[in-house]
């Protein structure tokens, strides 16, 4: 029968833990089951359902530091920041969107965002989440509780076992209290918007951009097809069907206005040659909604789906590419080509756009992408890449097809041999009976 | 330190015959008077000749040389510049000290990708100027960047005084190359951002020398702000720049640095490098803005503004660089000022939570009198990182030990407070009999537990960061209840 465990206290949950362990019985690991569907299925009898862990236990603006339950509701730690004009500066994503109908739950818990690392569009400047995870309280697989980090923003003591929870996706330890530093809210936000560069222009523009003394805290380049999918008037009217890179600046009001000259003169004007087919500037509301759309993955939502094929780009499947961020554009390009179905020569559907200065890639496609020409064509770049998404199961994992698919493949870059056993001893010293997440990362793991 | 093992110390001539395999004589130190330069780092109260000393020139030999040494169960300290303020580098009586002194190439500047890489020897100075050209730096700057390499920052995850805007060396590098204890080389991370699979290298960053061997590192660098300004600001007491410094960052303001000196500081430095301190005041702040000038005339009319609503005494803004490098000079100095004052002192380095500063002043100095010994403070006050700077004379028998005892216990408080053992320096030899005072033995264990997955027999660094270390076979063991169902009370849906 199955059963899901919802301890409150971290008693129950080490009782838990040791439980599974003396009956070597696995437990799916989850929050809100927000991002089940990413990684590979775990496929066990039992839940773990840590949503009991929830509220902030200690917060003090000043100090830069919040304290809370690992299944204190993503939107609730927001609120509460926000209230204090501060927030988390890693801008973590909400892959709701994905999946329009989807109940608000999905938004995900503070533990889960932690556990995948998942961050936004301002990670290339203002770090992932992992940076700004300080510490926590855990039961390891073993049944064993642990804390690791502090609550101060400076801190050495100790191995950083809370890199090495951010990312494990609940495969090491189930965290039920998590420390993060907080940030000031930037006063003033504007986005500087660059339509019709090629997408090697783009990729020279973010670079430029980024090279410049003017803190660009989001860089990203959307193609034609994906950028009049924005719900922002003035991206769809002046974009009048071309490409769009856009650029954020935030920070104090005068320094806002200042920069946004600075940008745009550096990049139109000078010894740059970057010739858009037109400029404009967002204002701080249309640019609120503008990154959340980049983060989000708003522009490969599933809600694009219609019966027109045309529209049917960009719907399916959703790779996550890591790379040298100069060469992002190339690295989708590569592949692009290499997934060409060369058995009839159709071309390819996939299509992609670029964020983070274009050092993070999201590629899709309606159809299953050839696993092994893909990660071929990413090889020489260097960096990695991960299926994140196969959309149309709308975060279920009841749908056969998708699991099969979800289980045969790669989810996760392959490691090399010294790296996978390395990270197998790793996992043993956390979770030797593999009783959390079996599997979700890593065949062995 | 552990006691030396004597199989180890039985083993030195053939250990020697096995590395002249590889390496030629010239790097493989032996003899007594050339060990000498290797008897200890910067935390200068503790010395140790090591077994012998190896330099070797690529990973391919560093990856020997371990395997080896794994091979006869020999210990291994890996060393940079030797520049640890807790001992981290500090040799074994039966170690071997690996010194990565040849590793001092920059291997790749990628102004595109906005990164370096480089051997892990090059010292952290050296990248900022190998990019200066093109206005780029590499942000985090210990106070001992001119010596202290990039591998041994990683190791230590070192900080400086601009951690609190730029973060720590852990928010600044992107990949590494490095060796386990059994020889195997390891690469992590690359030009990209977020790593795959666990965060092995997050974790590399801080282990103080005791998962691997770093060989080479790719470190993010950042276009050079600008300008940067700098506002002096005095106080008649801690509690009103503690104030301060919690209504500047209230006010949305992360300077890119905080510093707070305390009168005795303020007086030294002034005695000696004649900075024009104001002299009548109980503490110092300098709050240090960088960016575009727009922003930066900005931030700094803020600060002033909240400077003088809080009870600041005087206010004095750069107008120049030269202004700017006089007010940073008296802070600078605070070390050597020290030094001129005391014949040795003793840096400690504790994290706490900024509003707890007056409080922990206060029971700082009461401290002092109670061990009979002068204290000063500096402190990174953005990040809440306290530096007490104990004063003793090595030469009257008994006050080293009254020094350490006194600086136990303000890490105590430090913990007390609800802050850390160390926030930038590392535990390391110096304060590895406290790891208890933070974290239980449950926590420790599963600590021990990380360096089994890299070090089974616990051969690379032993003797720091962990007070005793267990076996990992112990370690390993599982007590299981074959218990029924528990919490039948618990809700299952």
């Amino acid at each position: 029968m199955n059963k899901i465990f919802k301890p409150d206290t971290p008693e129950q949950l080490t009782e838990i833990i040791q439980w599974a362990n003396a009956h070597k019985t696995p437990l799916k690991v989850q929050g809100s089951a927000s991002k089940t569907w990413i990684g590979h299925p775990v496929n066990t009898e039992h839940v773990l359902d840590l949503s009991g862990f929830s509220g902030i236990s200690e917060y003090q603006p000043n100090e830069l530091v919040l304290t809370a339950g690992a299944g204190t509701p993503l939107a609730e730690i927001e609120q509460v920041l926000a209230d204090n004009r501060q927030m988390l500066a890693f801008e973590p994503s909400d892959y709701s969107a994905l999946f329009p109908g989807a109940s608000l739950e999905k938004r995900g818990t503070l533990g889960g965002v932690l556990a995948g690392n998942i961050s936004g569009p301002r990670r290339f400047y203002s770090g992932a989440a992992r940076d700004h995870f300080l510490g926590f309280r855990a039961v390891s697989g073993r049944g064993e509780p642990f804390k690791s980090g502090g609550r101060v923003v400076k801190n050495v003591t100790g191995f950083d076992l809370s890199k090495l929870m951010a990312g494990s996706w609940g495969t090491l330890a189930a965290c039920w209290e998590v420390t993060i530093k907080v940030l000031p809210m930037p006063e003033q936000t504007s986005t500087l918007l660059l339509f019709g560069l090629s997408d090697e222009e783009a990729s020279r523009c973010m670079s430029i951009a980024a090279a410049s003394p003017n803190n660009i805290s989001g860089a990203s380049y959307l193609p034609a097809a994906l950028a009049k999918r924005s719900a922002v008037p003035s991206i769809t009217n002046d974009g009048a069907q071309t490409s769009l890179t856009a650029l954020r600046i935030e920070g104090p009001e005068p320094s806002v206005v200042h920069r946004n000259q600075a940008v745009q003169k550096l990049l139109t004007g000078g010894n740059h040659s970057l010739r858009p087919k037109h400029v404009t500037t967002l204002n701080r509301e249309d640019s609120q909604v503008f990154w959340s759309e980049i983060g989000n993955l708003h522009f490969l939502s599933s809600g694009f789906l219609t019966s027109s094929t045309e529209q049917q780009k960009c719907s399916q499947e959703i790779w996550r590419l890591s790379v040298p961020p100069a060469a992002g554009w190339q690295v989708a390009r590569d592949i692009t080509k290499a997934i060409t179905n060369t058995a009839t020569d159709k071309p390819t559907d996939a299509c992609w756009f670029s964020d983070q200065a274009g050092g993070l890639v999201w590629l899709t496609c309606s159809a299953d992408v050839p696993e092994q020409q893909l990660r071929a064509a990413l090889k020489p770049w260097g960096g990695h890449a991960t299926l994140w998404c196969l959309s149309n199961n709308g975060g279920n994992d009841d749908d056969k097809e998708n699991t099969e698919r979800r289980t045969r493949l790669s989810v996760f870059q392959p490691q090399t041999d010294a790296l996978t056993v390395l990270t197998q001893k790793v996992k043993r010293s956390f979770d030797p009976n593999k009783v959390l997440n079996p599997g979700r990362m890593y065949a062995d793991i | 330190m552990p006691a030396a093992e004597a199989e180890i110390l039985k083993q030195r001539k053939a250990l020697i015959a096995d590395l002249q395999a590889f390496l030629p004589a010239e790097r493989i130190v032996v003899d007594h008077a050339s060990l000498r330069a290797y008897d200890r780092d910067a935390l200068t109260a503790y010395r140790q000749l090591p077994l012998l000393v190896v330099l070797p020139d690529n990973v391919e030999e560093v990856s020997r040389i371990l395997a080896l040494c794994n091979q006869r169960n020999i210990k291994v300290v890996a060393r940079g510049a030797g520049t640890s303020l807790s001992g981290g580098a500090l040799p074994l009586e039966d170690g071997v000290l690996l010194s990565l002194g040849r590793f001092n190439k920059i291997l790749d500047i990628d102004y595109d990708n906005r990164c370096v890489t480089a051997q892990s020897g090059v010292t952290n100075l050296s990248i900022s100027e190998a990019v200066a050209e093109q206005n780029f730096y590499y942000a985090p700057d210990p106070s001992s960047q001119l010596a202290c390499t990039i591998g041994g920052n990683v190791a230590e995850n070192s900080g400086g005084v601009h951690c609190l805007k730029y973060g720590m060396t852990t928010n600044n590098i992107l990949g590494l190359e490095m060796v386990l204890m059994d020889g195997t080389i390891i690469e992590l991370g690359g030009k990209h951002l977020d790593a795959d699979g666990y965060d092995l290298l997050g974790l590399l960053t801080g282990s103080e020398g005791l998962l691997g061997v770093i060989t080479r590192v790719t470190v993010r660098i950042l276009p050079r702000p600008e300008v940067a300004r700098a506002v002096l600001l005095g106080f008649d007491n801690n509690e009103d720049a503690g104030q301060v410094v919690g209504d500047i960052i209230a006010a949305g303001i992360i300077p890119a640095g905080l510093e707070m000196m305390d009168k005795f500081i303020i007086a030294a430095s002034e005695d000696y490098c004649h900075a024009g301190y104001p002299l009548d005041v109980e503490a110092l702040l300098i709050v240090e803005l960088d960016g575009n000038s727009v922003e930066v005339d900005h931030l700094i009319e803020q600060v002033v503004t909240i400077a003088k609503a809080g009870a600041s005494t005087s206010v004095q803004v750069s107008n120049s660089e030269d202004e700017r490098l006089r007010f940073w000079l008296g802070r600078k100095s605070a070390f050597p000022a020290l030094g001129s004052l005391s014949p040795d002192y003793l840096c400690m380095d504790g994290t706490i939570p900024r509003s707890q500063l007056p409080d922990v002043l206060r029971r700082i100095s009461a401290l002092g009198v109670q061990h009979g010994l002068r204290v000063a403070n500096v402190f990174h006050a953005g990040d809440g990182n306290l530096h007490p700077l104990i004063m003793y004379d090595s030469n009257i028998p008994g006050e080293l030990e009254t020094a350490e005892a006194f600086g136990a216990d303000i890490l105590k408080l430090c913990v007390e407070v609800g802050g850390v053992l160390t926030g930038e320096h590392g535990i390391g030899v110096e304060k590895r009999d406290l790891m208890g005072v933070m974290f239980d033995e449950g926590d420790l264990n599963q600590q021990m537990r990380v360096k089994c997955a890299f070090d089974p027999e616990g051969r690379l660094n032993p003797g720091k960061v962990f007070p005793t270390l267990s076996r990992c076979a112990e370690l390993s063991h599982m007590h299981v209840h074959n218990g029924e169902l528990p919490f039948p009370e618990l809700p299952r849906f």
